[in-house]
């Protein structure tokens, strides 16, 4: 089954991005949300696994609104990131066959 | 209910430094009632959940670890515990609890609910999942 | 789609209460069914009928109250869990002695079996937390 994983924890604060990203399958997507959108920047010491998993196959998102938030616009956002706001979040859980929300 | 689901709690946090992992085990103990197939998940700093020997007099905290020797009796019998995060840890199988569960199809034989796996199937197990808790 | 939605964290110290909101909203707006949101461990003060945020802020009981009116959504708090944190409702307060009941309007306090039943009847179960 694909699943919708969300991370909502910076990867400079816990590990769950880390956890995610060793046990993801590749027909699986990431939306990082909250304080998760940290590992969506470019030149990050998480950005090297990010883009490691993205030529595995899996697909990322951010939410657009966390984003906004903490001040961080969509092109410092790794490219292939699509950027995606609640509407999108609830459509990746249609989309997706179930859903792993990593705290 | 005739709807069988699994069931498939993810525990990634040690016991007594938050209430997670007390609260998470009691949704899994009232789970057993409604008949669906559970899993239990111990990765990252979960596996500290099922260590031997706890003893909380000090911390004036209600010690709960007894409740996971429990499980088995709530028909709670696929416990899955990251190898990978043992070793981190410094840890290995024999610091955990041996959960059991009583085989009924099999003269009510004692048999281990433990098993010990690599990434690729934790990653197997998450993907497979109808319903997964986190907490 | 029919979701279910657990709420890890109480309002104000997590953002899990407004992500939470903000999703069921959205999904809401888009013809989704929402089955129960289901309050668990701190989230069960997000149904405090007392706090007084800054009126610069929002509300974030009020809010989930306003939206459980409009949409009859069924926002419960895990009874277990409030018990420990001292949310009742008139029941409660009055089976243990409690002088009053603090839950916020649309709110109601059952038991766990709310959340696996959630489990069991949405197409997808989505956590909010810490």
């Amino acid at each position: 089954m694909s699943t919708l994983h969300t991370v909502n924890k910076s990867p400079f604060e816990r590990n769950s991005l880390d956890t995610c990203l060793l046990l993801i399958k590749n027909d699986s997507t990431v939306l990082l949300i909250e304080d998760g959108v940290a590992g969506a920047l470019q030149n990050t010491t998480a950005s090297q696994s990010i883009s490691d998993a993205m030529g595995e196959g899996v697909k990322f998102a951010v939410l657009g609104e966390d984003l906004n938030a903490r001040g961080l616009s969509a092109d410092r956002v790794i490219d292939g990131i699509s950027v995606v706001d609640y509407a999108g979040f609830v459509q990746l859980a249609v989309d997706h066959d179930n859903v792993q929300n990593w705290l | 209910m005739s709807v069988t689901k699994k069931f498939t709690y993810i525990n990634r946090k040690a016991p007594y430094g938050s209430v997670y992992a007390l609260e998470s085990l009691e949704v899994v103990l009232i789970g057993a009632a409604f008949e669906q197939e559970v899993q239990l998940v111990f990765v990252d700093d979960g596996v500290y959940q099922l260590t031997k020997g706890q003893s909380t007099d000090g911390i004036g905290m209600k010690n709960f670890s007894k409740t996971y020797a429990a499980l088995g009796d709530y028909d709670v019998n696929q416990i899955y515990v990251c190898e990978q995060s043992l070793a981190d840890r410094g840890l290995t199988l024999d610091d955990l609890q041996a959960l059991t569960y009583e085989d009924e199809d099999d003269d009510w034989a004692e048999k281990s609910s433990m098993n010990l796996v690599n990434r690729e199937q934790l990653a197997d197990l998450i993907s497979d999942a109808d319903v997964l808790l986190n907490f | 789609m029919k979701f279910a939605i657990q709420i890890n964290e109480g309002p104000f110290t997590h953002q899990a209460a407004d992500t939470a909101y903000q999703f069921t909203k959205a999904a809401l707006e888009n013809g989704h069914e929402i089955f129960r949101v289901f309050f668990y461990h701190d989230g069960v003060n997000n149904g405090t009928m007392y706090g007084v945020p800054p009126q610069d802020d929002r509300n974030v009981q009020a809010l989930w109250s306003d939206l459980a009116e409009k949409h009859d959504l069924d926002l419960v708090v895990c009874v277990a869990a409030a018990q420990r944190r001292g949310i009742m409702d008139e029941d409660e307060a009055k089976r243990h002695g409690k002088g009053a009941s603090n839950i916020a309007p649309k709110f109601r306090i059952s038991g766990l079996g709310q959340l696996i039943e959630a489990g069991i009847q949405a197409e997808r179960l989505m956590v909010f937390g810490d």
